[in-house]
């Protein structure tokens, strides 16, 4: 068993608010981690802390307990100086692709950028490389001298990739990288992450909201709710048999593209609203919208094991190495 | 539908619509010659991706345009009332009482210094010369009808105080308040999270299952029109380029740009000859808004493109009942059916 990339212990971040002593618990006690060439697909809708936990691993967030792992070396508290040698190995990709990128910049100067930081490569070294990542990206090598607004959104994101890939990272954080993209650039741009993800082998912690795409792209998945992970294990598993409830409603609840079907589908309609996550409930913190929440669930914070098959955890009182519950069942 | 009289009208017809604006660099043509009906408790998706004139289009219904900028010919007619000509002070009138709109970010469209409670009453009380109490009432009535659980309550509460998907229905009992004849949502779940936005489809199934209200719904999100419309208008850099009956539409899409837009959702992924699973790309990118030549937009980005899709451009044509598609060399039915 290879060591992993990343791995990420019991990591809780809080933010605290300048009224009462209270804290926005935006991640709370989160364990993962991504093995050599893997990528896993981190899922939950908006304040779920997803974002959070990418921003932790780049330290671009100050983590609040738990530790961040890269190639086995414990990063939480390392300084900034002695830190910057590793963030060769790391880089992120951001929503985005207007703002992540300096207006003031060619795209050349954007891609050499991480290159010159580095001491990597200068001069007509430096040139000859962002050439080639330009073209691995799709981009043809005259963009260099463009700059951001003369780019259509797909094109940025391409630079957006060209940047972060240069350097030949070990992990990709990738935050949303398709969301603000039209569906015929998204697909051209997701084709292009599998690639370049399969040729460079670089291991990828890919956070989005959107099922369709971790279902195309991440080997394994992780779905978070309110700042906890509910469910992980790998990705046709996890869509084939969902086991927690949240999951199960999350699947349910993504409209099909097919009229027919869709329409036939049995949905689970969640009641309720997500909870503050300066509040969260106590238990399981799903019970207040969960539809089959029994007593234990109000109380008891279930763990997130494996319950019935090893790689796929699941942390859900009703999850029995007999039983699975079916939301999508009756109704 | 061939067999209806003349003089038997959709509750809403859009005849040659063009809306251009004026600009520094020049007049952008937004929308090229858009013909479309939405009949009586109807909801039709118009859907196309970003900058083909798909929100354009429905603004011009209600005229929610910079009037010193755009550029608008053509007709809108509202249950045979045309709109085109009618002077500001009469379309103020039709705003909000028989035209309404919902708009994608709830918080922007909400102002933040008043209760809900009192933005739904101040319609009421403009467009309906309600008293004070009597739109009180209606408004909690109207939140239940959105399905906001204790709508006593929430009437009294600030638009801070409710979560996305509830403002999201707040802006929607504003916008149903005087029981208007055409709805239009403009992306109205795109900002919320899955499992709020099918309940916020919902109420507008609902509403028209109720209200008899027809919905003009404007998403780029295919799986949203799936979900709830009736029949959809695929467009295209300012021109509609295909509209069929949702189930009809989905099975046997006849445009190339329709059917390419199907199989370039992650979802319709296929796995190639090496074994990797890849999405279809559509390549290159929508033509600049300023030039129009007279040909088919698309033929650069098309599969299926052959000489004559330069020489003029392609009308919409007729493919069955409802089904119409403007392409020279449109998809056969076993073609569309398992892509």
């Amino acid at each position: 068993m290879n060591a992993p990339v990343l791995e990420v212990k019991d990591l809780v971040k809080h933010y605290p608010i300048r009224r009462g002593g209270r804290s926005v618990r935006a991640v709370d006690g989160v364990s993962l981690s991504v093995g050599p060439g893997e990528v896993l697909g981190l899922v939950g809708e908006s304040g779920s802390g997803k974002s959070t936990i990418g921003r932790c691993v780049l330290r671009l967030t100050e983590p609040t307990a738990g530790s961040v792992s890269l190639g086995g070396r414990d990063v939480t508290h390392l300084s900034r100086r002695a830190l910057r040698p590793l963030r060769r190995d790391v880089h992120m990709v951001f929503q985005d692709p207007y703002s992540s990128l300096n207006p003031r910049f060619t795209v050349g100067q954007i891609v050499a950028e991480p290159l010159r930081r580095h001491g990597v490569a200068r001069g007509a070294e430096a040139e000859t490389r962002v050439r080639e990542m330009l073209e691995r990206v799709g981009l043809s090598a005259d963009m260099r001298t463009r700059r951001p607004h003369e780019l259509s959104g797909g094109q940025r994101q391409r630079v957006g990739l060209a940047r972060a890939l240069v350097l030949e990272p070990k992990l990709v954080v990738a935050d949303e990288p398709v969301s603000a993209l039209d569906v015929s650039v998204q697909a051209s741009v997701l084709n292009l992450i599998a690639d370049l993800q399969r040729d460079m082998g670089f291991s990828c912690l890919f956070i989005t909201h959107d099922l369709s795409v971790v279902e195309f792209l991440a080997d394994r998945i992780a779905v978070m709710y309110l700042g906890r992970i509910v469910e992980t294990g790998p990705t046709e598993k996890i869509f084939a048999e969902p086991q927690h409830p949240y999951t199960q409603a999350l699947l349910s609840a993504a409209p099909e593209p097919d009229p027919v079907r869709q329409r036939e589908r049995r949905r689970v309609v969640l009641g309720g609203e997500v909870p503050s996550p300066l509040d969260p409930p106590t238990g399981c913190r799903f019970h207040t919208r969960c539809p089959i929440a029994v007593d234990t669930c109000r109380t008891d914070e279930p763990r997130l094991t494996g319950v019935r098959e090893a790689d796929r955890p699941v942390a859900c009182h009703l999850v029995t190495p007999s039983a699975v519950p079916d939301l999508t069942e009756g109704n | 539908m061939s067999e209806r009289l003349m003089s038997e009208h959709s509750l809403l017809e859009i005849t040659g619509l063009r809306v251009g604006f004026d600009t520094e660099e020049g007049r952008v043509q937004a929308v090229r010659d858009v013909s479309l009906r939405l009949e009586r408790g109807e909801i039709l998706a118009l859907c196309g991706e970003s900058g083909c004139g798909k929100s354009v289009t429905a603004m011009s219904i209600p005229r929610l345009l910079p009037p010193e900028t755009t550029r608008l010919s053509g007709s809108i007619r509202l249950d045979g009332r045309e709109l085109t000509d009618l002077p500001e002070s009469a379309l103020r009138a039709i705003r909000g009482k028989d035209v309404s709109m919902v708009f994608q970010e709830p918080m922007t469209s909400l102002n933040p210094s008043f209760t809900v409670g009192f933005q739904i009453a101040e319609v009421l009380r403009r467009h309906e010369g309600m008293s004070r109490t009597a739109a009180r009432s209606r408004a909690v009535e109207l939140l239940e009808l959105v399905g906001i659980p204790a709508p006593a309550r929430r009437v009294r509460e600030y638009p801070h105080q409710l979560s996305g998907g509830m403002r999201q229905r707040v802006m929607i009992a504003i916008a149903v308040a005087c029981s208007p004849r055409v709805l239009i949502a403009d992306e109205p779940t795109t900002a919320l999270d899955v499992t709020i936005q099918a309940g916020v489809l919902d109420v507008f199934r609902d509403l028209r299952d109720r209200l008899g209200t027809a919905i003009i719904l404007i998403t780029h999100d295919l799986g949203v029109v799936a979900d709830v419309a009736d029949r959809a208008v695929v467009m295209y850099a300012g021109r509609a380029v295909e509209e069929a009956s949702v189930t009809e539409l989905y099975a046997r899409p006849r445009h190339p740009y329709t059917a390419g837009l199907m199989r370039a959702l992650p979802s319709a992924a296929v796995t190639g000859e090496d074994g990797r699973r890849r999405l279809t790309e559509i390549p290159g990118l929508v033509p600049p808004p300023f030039e129009d030549p007279d040909e088919c937009a698309f033929h650069p980005r098309c599969p299926r493109a052959r000489e004559d899709c330069t020489a003029t451009r392609p009308a919409l044509e007729a493919f069955g009942t409802g089904h119409r598609a403007a392409c020279f060399h449109p998809l056969s039915t076993a073609a569309g059916g398992d892509a």
